[in-house]
């Protein structure tokens, strides 16, 4: 006797799809429990995790928004090998106009997210027409070539880098201004992709020339869809600036490209929240893992092997249907 | 000075062909982006430096060795993972990133790090070439470039194996109907792919150190020549080394060492503007680009 897999909806998946969700207190709970979590979970974590894991808390918000900037790009058809572009983009731009200028920090991290997002923005602006692999190419090598062109020029501080730039008041603004920022890119960013908006950049995603057919023009959408991850992506970038009080080189390397990458694909692609689950799996666990030293990337490298090949849909889609299906055998007709 | 700096720029170009082939390789016959090549290339010229110096085996032989070795470890990769995300372009790159991230931060976990790492050069001499002091590692680099074209040239056009591999290159799916395997072409693709870079570091090395970090830069190196000279497109790959090669040696000689790298992100992002399929590159322009 052969059996299949038959997944169906759990009764309280069809119920609360529903306005009539409102009369029962378990099927509002069903709904909002997923959404409160991370909300609830975000703003309790700093009052209870003491000094140290306060600074890992806000580095993981930092790479969950890194993995935000670098999902919103792969739903739009760009699959970008280089976040470390944004981030050190926003990192260089914070760290100039307090540097130079003496600006305080909540003006130059406003900023450097906008024109920092602007810049990477225009400098991406050749390879927007390539495609697929061809763009993930190009922007692997860019924020590595960048790195040079500042040890060359030695502008802004070449090698050395700029430091002594003005902390942020106090660790729990800065802890607390990462959390509100992920959270705000987490929902808002969900939100956008589900609207007519976001639509259409799925939708350059799955098939281009049948947008273009639609009379729509892609590339300008492309931009915007460049703008708005490599602004989340400088954003990160500025504000880790002024935690760290130091820009430099380091902030174009290599770590900032791929943990992002790596948090996407084991959290999974496509929803945002996957990326953002997969930086609060990876990024504690490296730092536990902190004993083993370089071992630690190898581990991250393995583990995009791993997940890409045996589990592609990444845990977020999986926690998520066992959430709203249940699965059983049944006997296959004949 | 300037026939001097022409030699160089000679030797350079065909080093940076040396490096280019086996990505432009695998990519124009299987679609595989195999970015583990830059750790091929120093996986490679470690076996070589272990076969050398702790088993003690003669130099040719440990080079062959570890070619081999390499040609066999890419096949072993294609066959257990890429074989799985075949076709998924995007899960290729991720894969194979993984991959050589993987391999590279090994060897550096592993402590192979320092100025010790070296390996021999083939024959030690010099000649004076031109005004300029040129050693005859370098001549070897030449010699063996343009070997290693004019072999895979051949091989591609005269060979019934490298025939199917234009064929799957060509058009998969009507291939697969006159009986290619192609899962077995890709096999070999990525394979050869990987011994390429194993030559290349064979005969590269001998000028400098093997150091992990040098594994990133060869793999953006042949991906700047890819790019530039049209993916999948052999001759492009040659012209686009010659292009970023003189472009190279000149600003190291008239401007500065630190300005090379710039070169070549001018080059390329001009390019893309320009033509974005690359000089070369013809096959397929329209579906993989726009």
């Amino acid at each position: 006797m052969k059996k299949r897999k038959e997944r169906i909806d759990r009764g309280i998946k069809a119920r609360s799809g529903d306005i009539f969700t409102v009369c029962s207190w378990r099927e509002m709970t069903y709904l909002a429990f997923p959404r409160l979590l991370p909300i609830v979970g975000c703003l309790l974590l700093p009052l209870i995790l003491s000094g140290y894991w306060q600074k890992v808390l806000l580095s993981v918000a930092v790479f969950a928004l890194l993995a935000i900037s670098w999902d919103i790009l792969a739903q739009s058809s760009m699959v970008s090998l280089g976040q470390a572009l944004f981030f050190g983009m926003g990192a260089y731009v914070a760290g100039v106009f307090n540097h130079y200028f003496g600006w305080s920090p909540f003006v130059t991290i406003p900023l450097a997210t906008v024109l920092g997002g602007a810049f990477c923005t225009l400098l991406l602006l050749p390879v927007l027409r390539l495609r697929g692999i061809y763009f993930a190419m190009v922007t692997l090598i860019i924020p590595l070539m960048l790195v040079r062109v500042i040890e060359a020029s030695k502008i802004f501080g070449g090698t050395e880098g700029i430091s002594g730039l003005s902390p942020l008041p106090s660790a729990w603004v800065e802890v607390y201004v990462a959390v509100a920022a992920l959270l705000a890119a987490l929902f808002g960013f969900r939100r956008m992709m589900d609207s007519d908006y976001g639509l259409v950049l799925k939708g350059i995603n799955d098939n281009d020339r049948s947008v273009m057919n639609a009379g729509i023009n892609i590339y300008w959408y492309k931009v915007q869809a460049l703008f708005i991850s490599s602004a989340i992506g400088a954003f990160a970038g500025a504000l880790m600036t002024h935690v760290y009080m130091f820009v430099g080189m380091p902030v174009f390397a290599l770590d900032y490209s791929i943990l992002p990458i790596a948090a996407a694909v084991v959290g999974g692609p496509g929803t945002l929240a996957g990326a953002t689950l997969g930086a609060f799996i990876l990024v504690p666990l490296s730092e536990l893992l902190r004993g083993i030293g370089g071992l630690r990337i190898v581990f991250y490298g393995l583990f995009l092997v791993i997940f890409i090949v045996a589990l592609p849909e990444g845990l977020f889609h999986y926690i998520q249907r066992k959430y709203f299906q249940f699965e059983r055998l049944v006997e296959v007709e004949k | 000075m300037f026939w001097g700096t022409v030699v160089y720029a000679v030797i350079n170009s065909v080093s940076l062909t040396l490096v280019a082939l086996g990505f432009n390789l695998t990519f124009g016959i299987s679609g595989v982006a195999n970015f583990a090549y830059g750790a091929f290339y120093i996986g490679a010229a470690f076996l070589c430096w272990i076969f050398l110096n702790t088993l003690h085996l003669p130099y040719l032989l440990s080079v062959v060795i570890a070619v081999l070795t390499t040609t066999g470890v890419g096949a072993l990769i294609y066959r257990t993972v890429l074989v799985r995300v075949r076709g998924q372009a995007l899960s290729e790159v991720i894969a194979t990133f993984g991959i050589g991230l993987a391999i590279l931060e090994l060897f550096r976990y592993l402590g192979f790090i320092g100025f010790e790492y070296t390996l021999p050069v083939f024959v030690d001499k010099s000649f004076m070439i031109a005004g300029a002091f040129v050693d005859m590692q370098r001549i070897f680099i030449v010699i063996i470039g343009a070997a290693l074209v004019t072999g895979l040239w051949l091989f591609t056009h005269y060979t019934s194996l490298g025939l199917a591999f234009r064929g799957i290159a060509q058009d998969e799916r009507t291939a697969l109907t006159f009986g290619m395997n192609s899962d077995w072409i890709a096999t070999l693709s990525v394979s050869f792919g990987a011994g390429l870079a194993a030559i290349a570091s064979t005969v590269i090395i001998p000028l400098g150190t093997i150091s992990v970090s040098e594994g990133y830069d060869v793999l953006i190196r042949a991906l700047a020549v890819c790019i530039v000279g049209g993916l999948g497109s052999t001759g492009g790959v040659i012209l686009a080394s010659f292009v970023i090669g003189f472009a190279e040696r000149f600003t190291d000689t008239y401007v500065s060492t630190h300005w090379t790298m710039i070169v070549s992100l001018a080059a390329l992002l001009i390019v893309l503007i320009v033509k974005p399929s690359g000089l070369f590159g013809k096959q397929k322009e329209l579906e993989e680009r726009i």
